[in-house]
């Protein structure tokens, strides 16, 4: 039913945990059959220093979301927020239909992420 | 890699006892049962000594209450549909529970679309029981039929099926219940239950896949709902299937020797499983009653996870399981069963059934208790909802 890569990133997904003091994070739902996500990110420089996230869902949910956070460590805030589903399926060598889905959820929970860490720097340069 | 199978309740190993039984009927007793020749009769011999065994494991008066179909689904479809369509003069109401099989539900929900009948579905408590408060509460005056199934395939409930006969009887309401996932691996008497209709599979107690029976009380009327050849009393066209009724034939006659064995063997390892995991697992919720329950199910819900993810992990240690999760159903939403026990949506799903059977072995059990309490923490420490 799923790719090799979907298997290995399932198994041994990478960057899975919580962060201490996160300069950024995000917890999104899924509509569609109720998965939960979390992710957090450390930014230094623009760039996406370190990514943690957390998975209540499916094999497809647990291995997008590890993908998602290989993909964009050391990449760039505009980089990361160009990262689309799509693309971390395609990274992940493909989906099955009914699990496109679930990919949805890691694309959102980082650009949230991102968009979270944003709102506080100016809140903290406003402040 | 050693691999262990614990889906029973979806479908068992055929046992080679059977096999060897029904191969004859392919190669050599290939005639048509309906035709005069000698080829012919001798597959009819064959069919008609089958229809003995099933009457016999379910203790039907005649072996003519008996119909053959193509198995649980369709058995089922001639019961409700069939009792519908032949009980539509009387009244247009039909008692069924929130918690059946599909094969019995969508019948009835078609039922109601398209050919204006009203269906109750009767809720159940935490345990997955109908009561029989309820069960009279519904009968109506144009109540004609009701169908509540014997076991819950998914938590493994068992109802008081006897109760609800003696209710049904007096308000002359037929009654049909799905016992596809009892007969062949609990004693079943029909008569002793006072059903007007029972459904029933072969390959859920090691028969084929593909062939399964309706017990059908004489004088109970329902309508064919498959129209050719006049087989089976008229009431289900097509050529008999003559190796998987013969399949069947044997199992039941197996079922029936070694019952007592069948259902000890089943309820140790059960409870094994169930007591095992309670031990090594923190915070487990078990669905279904402790003990009123199918001898060979384990059902559980572990809260902070998602059963597709669990069972990723089991087959990966060789173990085969089902989840009532929203994520491993084609629909996306969570088993109506645990729904209706009321289960939250997220409960549901970290749902693990584990259905044992009559190959299961000690050592399968104590192997799954080792490798299963690693992954539920694993899956755990990986959940955004699990904060320990
Ligand atoms: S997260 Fe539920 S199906 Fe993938």
């Amino acid at each position: 039913m799923y790719s090799d890569k979907v298997m290995d990133h399932f198994t041994n997904p990478r960057n899975m945990g919580k962060m201490e003091n996160p300069h950024g994070e995000s917890q999104v739902g899924n509509p569609t059959c109720g998965d939960i996500m979390k992710i957090a990110i450390k930014v230094e420089d623009n760039r996406i220093k370190d990514i943690k996230f957390q998975t209540f869902g499916c094999g497809a949910a647990v291995a997008t979301s590890s993908m998602i956070t290989e993909m964009v460590k050391g990449k760039t805030l505009d980089e990361a927020m160009g990262i689309s589903n799509k693309a971390v399926a395609e990274a992940l060598d493909g989906l099955p239909p009914v699990k496109m889905h679930c990919s949805n959820l890691a694309a959102e929970a980082l650009h949230k992420a991102i968009e979270d860490y944003k709102q506080r720097k100016k809140g903290k340069e406003e402040g | 890699m050693k691999r262990i199978y614990l889906d029973n309740g979806a479908t068992t190993p055929t046992h080679p006892e059977a096999l060897k039984a029904m191969e004859p009927l392919f190669t050599q007793k290939y005639g048509n049962p309906s035709s005069i020749h000698s080829f012919g009769q001798e597959a009819k011999v064959a069919v008609d000594s089958a229809r003995e065994d099933v009457q016999k494991l379910i203790n039907a008066r005649s072996p003519e209450e008996i119909i053959f179909t193509s198995g649980g689904t369709e058995a089922n479809n001639l019961a409700v549909i069939g009792a519908a369509m032949a009980g539509k003069k009387r009244g247009k109401h039909i008692i069924t529970s929130k918690i059946e099989h599909h094969a019995v539900l969508h019948p009835c929900e078609y039922l109601e679309k398209e050919l204006d009948f009203q269906v109750t579905y009767l809720p159940v408590d935490e345990k997955g029981r109908v009561h029989i408060d309820d069960f009279k509460g519904a009968i109506k005056e144009d109540t004609i039929l009701a169908s509540i199934m014997m076991a819950n395939n998914e938590i493994g409930t068992l109802q008081p099926v006897k109760e609800f006969t003696v209710a049904a009887r007096e308000s002359d309401v037929v009654f049909h219940t799905d016992a596809v996932q009892v007969a062949g691996t609990m004693p079943l008497d029909v008569q002793e239950l006072g059903v007007d209709m029972l459904s029933m599979s072969a390959h859920k107690f090691n028969g084929p896949n593909g062939v399964g029976a309706l017990y059908l009380r004489k004088g109970v009327k329902v309508h064919p709902h498959m129209h050719g050849g006049g087989q089976e009393n008229k009431l289900r066209g097509s050529t008999h299937n003559t190796p998987g009724i013969v399949g069947l034939g044997w199992v039941c006659r197996y079922a029936r020797e070694t019952m007592d064995e069948k259902v000890k063997h089943l309820e140790e390892l059960r409870d094994m499983l169930i007591e095992g995991i309670e031990e090594r697992i923190p915070e487990t919720i078990l669905n279904g009653p402790r003990r009123e329950r199918l001898p060979g199910n384990v059902h559980f819900c572990f809260p902070y996870i998602e059963g597709e993810a669990i069972l990723l992990n089991l087959d990966l240690k060789g173990i085969a399981a089902s989840s009532g999760s929203a994520c491993t159903s084609g629909s996306l939403a969570p088993s109506h069963v645990l729904l209706g026990i009321g289960r939250s949506h997220e409960l549901a799903h970290g749902s693990l059934r584990l259905t044992l059977g009559i190959d299961n072995t000690q050592e399968d059990v104590e192997y799954v208790l080792q490798v299963l309490p690693e992954i539920v923490q694993k899956l755990r420490d990986m959940s955004p909802l699990y904060n320990k």
